[in-house]
């Protein structure tokens, strides 16, 4: 049974959210750090706490720390060494095997998120602007009270129109495919799979092994609590459109184009199911627009090129144990639209995602290093996922037709890393054992 | 056909000899559990050697014929390892028995560790290497400390070599289906 009450609410639920800002912070003082923690703790809202007050809340926060911040909070060397190694090495340390290289690596990253100084995360998702602007004087002011509690940087969350479904900047529609966890209540959507063991997600539970997983200790600490990816990623929506028309001859064109990079068409509609025209009402429907596979369907990758984003992000029936690599996105886009004509401006706009789940290393950093960056998934020879892979312009992207298929040599980059780091997301009482480290000690 | 422009030309047989601990230094790619092994002539493999627990040397043959019926029940059940050959062998050269895991495959090993390890539980490997001194005995919940002991067990070999390099089973079997293929059409013509 899930202790509902003691997940944070981040691990299982979607707040109804237009607009968010994440605060990422600094303890300079683990007294000034617990008494911060303590204050926010009461406003953290456990999965129950959110399922029952949904409708009639505006804003919603989750608090999680990285391995140095929880130290900064006065965790004792000993409990620290029972974290994972991933954790503790921090995704900095990580950056070359995730593909952070370049003009991607964590020393161009622009909000601090690379600095050992980078202590922890205060969440907050909001209905609207006026909301986020109250909750982030309110946090400002409480800052202000805990001695040696600084902010590192901050991101407001926007999301992008049209405002009746989630889209990236590039078009496409988000929060199509994602893991639904047994005991949770939530029904998967057709061809999502079966619901995981919540052990892939939260701490302390069976997960698809059969056994619960050596955990941190002691137990209070880890129980109900997850690990969690922070990416900044900045979409350069000027030159992927600009891509786009280089490459497609027609508007019609452009758009299977578009489609063919990420395996559904920008409605949602998935190439599986809709191979040669766009399906918009198939994308908005959630019983059709996730039911499908490759093995039968699309072996060739006739329909969903082999390298495309949904097919390294999740190959479904084509790969190994992938119940061992699900992982459960969050979070919304930042920075402002784009109109569709306009050149690439100064400004910075994206994606700022967390990938959550019990293993970073299993989970995350698998689907990085291997399913997104490895050259040769699928036997591809010379790609990386073309959204999101780690481009220097020398690669290629492959579109299966017949007779011929299409290469086209030398992808640009569409995204580039801004920031990054690992959380730990504690549970309820997790938080209450750290908020008292000093008082029990 | 030779394909002049492949580095990887499978008519022309080549040797790697491979650097002391495995890695070239100038060309080591980093992998989660630290640096990975290279793809050489012979695709790619490892050799993992440990001392067998005392008394254990039968329970470790027997395991041989446990593997040969789970290949039996399903032909497919090592498929996503993409194994060209294992070779496991007992011996003792005066240090007590020792047992060696040799695979020859296609995946990256170091990228694919738990898919492997999955497999391995699936048909009963895993249990083989309880039988092996340094294996963790919290191996069940103890993922990275598993991959770790194969890690540090892993010996890596000098030199390499393939007589058709860098060729995959996939591409041998191809190549068989058509030579079939071909053979059958031949014999309907006659």
């Amino acid at each position: 049974m899930l202790e509902f009450e003691d997940i944070q609410h981040i691990l299982l639920t979607r707040a109804p959210a237009l607009t968010g800002r994440y605060e990422f912070l600094s303890f300079k003082d683990p007294t000034g750090a617990r008494a911060w923690l303590a204050e926010i703790l009461p406003k953290v809202q456990s999965a129950k706490a959110m399922r029952e007050s949904v409708n009639a809340e505006k804003r919603w926060i989750t608090i999680a720390f990285t391995w140095n911040g929880l130290r900064a909070l006065g965790v004792d060397e000993v409990t620290l060494a029972t974290f994972p190694q991933e954790f503790r090495d921090g995704m900095v340390a990580r950056a070359k095997m995730l593909g952070d290289t370049g003009a991607n690596a964590p020393q161009h990253w622009v909000d601090k998120t690379g600095s050992p100084d980078l202590h922890a995360i205060a969440i907050l998702f909001a209905r609207d602007a006026t909301e986020r602007g109250r909750c982030a004087v309110d946090h400002a002011n409480l800052i202000a009270e805990c001695k040696g509690v600084e902010v590192l940087s901050s991101l407001d969350l926007e999301a992008t129109p049209p405002y009746e479904y989630a889209h990236d900047h590039f078009g496409y529609r988000d929060r199509l495919s994602q893991p639904s966890i047994e005991g949770s209540g939530d029904e998967p959507t057709p061809g999502s799979g079966a619901p995981l063991k919540a052990g892939e997600f939260i701490l302390g539970y069976p997960d698809e092994s059969g056994v619960v997983p050596l955990l941190p200790k002691p137990d209070v600490l880890s129980r109900n609590g997850s690990f969690m990816a922070y990416r900044r990623l900045e979409q350069h929506v000027g030159k992927f459109r600009n891509f786009l028309r280089e490459h497609g001859k027609t508007p019609e064109g452009q758009e299977l184009l578009a489609a063919k990079l990420m395996g559904r068409w920008r409605s949602g509609a998935p190439l599986v199911l809709a191979p040669d025209k766009d399906d918009p009402a198939l994308g908005a429907d959630p019983r059709r627009n996730n039911d499908f596979n490759y093995k039968d369907q699309d072996p060739q990758g006739y329909a969903v090129p082999l390298g495309s984003h949904i097919r390294r992000m999740n190959p479904r029936d084509t790969a190994a144990s992938m119940n061992r690599h699900r992982m459960m996105r969050r979070g919304a886009t930042y920075g402002t639209h784009l109109p569709e004509g306009a050149a690439d401006d100064d400004t910075e706009r994206g994606i700022a995602a967390f990938v959550i789940c019990a293993s970073l290393i299993r989970q995350f950093e698998f689907a990085q290093n291997v399913w997104v960056n490895d050259k040769n998934f699928h036997k591809l020879g010379n790609e990386r996922d073309p959204i999101i892979g780690a481009q220097d312009g020398t690669l290629e992207y492959k579109i299966p037709k017949r007779p011929i298929r299409r290469t086209i040599v030398g992808l640009p980059t569409f995204t580039s890393v801004r920031g990054g780091a690992y959380f730990f997301v504690p549970g309820l009482k997790a938080l209450c054992w750290l908020a008292a480290l000093g008082k029990t000690s | 056909m030779s394909n002049a422009s492949d580095e990887n030309d499978w008519t022309k047989p080549a040797a790697m000899a491979i650097p002391k601990g495995g890695f070239f230094p100038d060309k080591v790619e980093e992998g989660r559990y630290g640096p990975m092994f290279p793809k050489t002539p012979a695709c790619y493999g490892f050799s993992v050697l440990a001392k067998v627990k005392p008394g254990r040397e039968q329970v470790v043959r027997d395991y041989g014929k446990s593997i040969e019926e789970a290949v039996k029940a399903d032909p497919s059940v090592l498929a996503p390892l993409q194994l060209h050959y294992l070779r496991w062998v007992l011996f003792d050269v005066g240090s007590g028995m020792h047992f060696m895991y040799q695979g020859i495959f296609d995946t990256d090993f170091d990228k694919y560790l738990e898919d492997a390890l999955e497999i391995f539980l699936k048909t009963g490997i895993n249990t083989v290497f309880t039988n092996l001194e340094g294996f963790p005995e919290d191996w069940k919940t103890n993922l990275p400390a598993v991959i770790k002991f194969f890690r540090e067990h892993q010996c890596p070999s000098f030199l390499e070599y393939g007589e058709y390099p860098y060729v995959s089973a996939d591409e041998v079997k191809k190549a068989l289906r058509v030579k079939a293929a071909l053979s059958q059409m031949l014999d309907q013509m006659q």
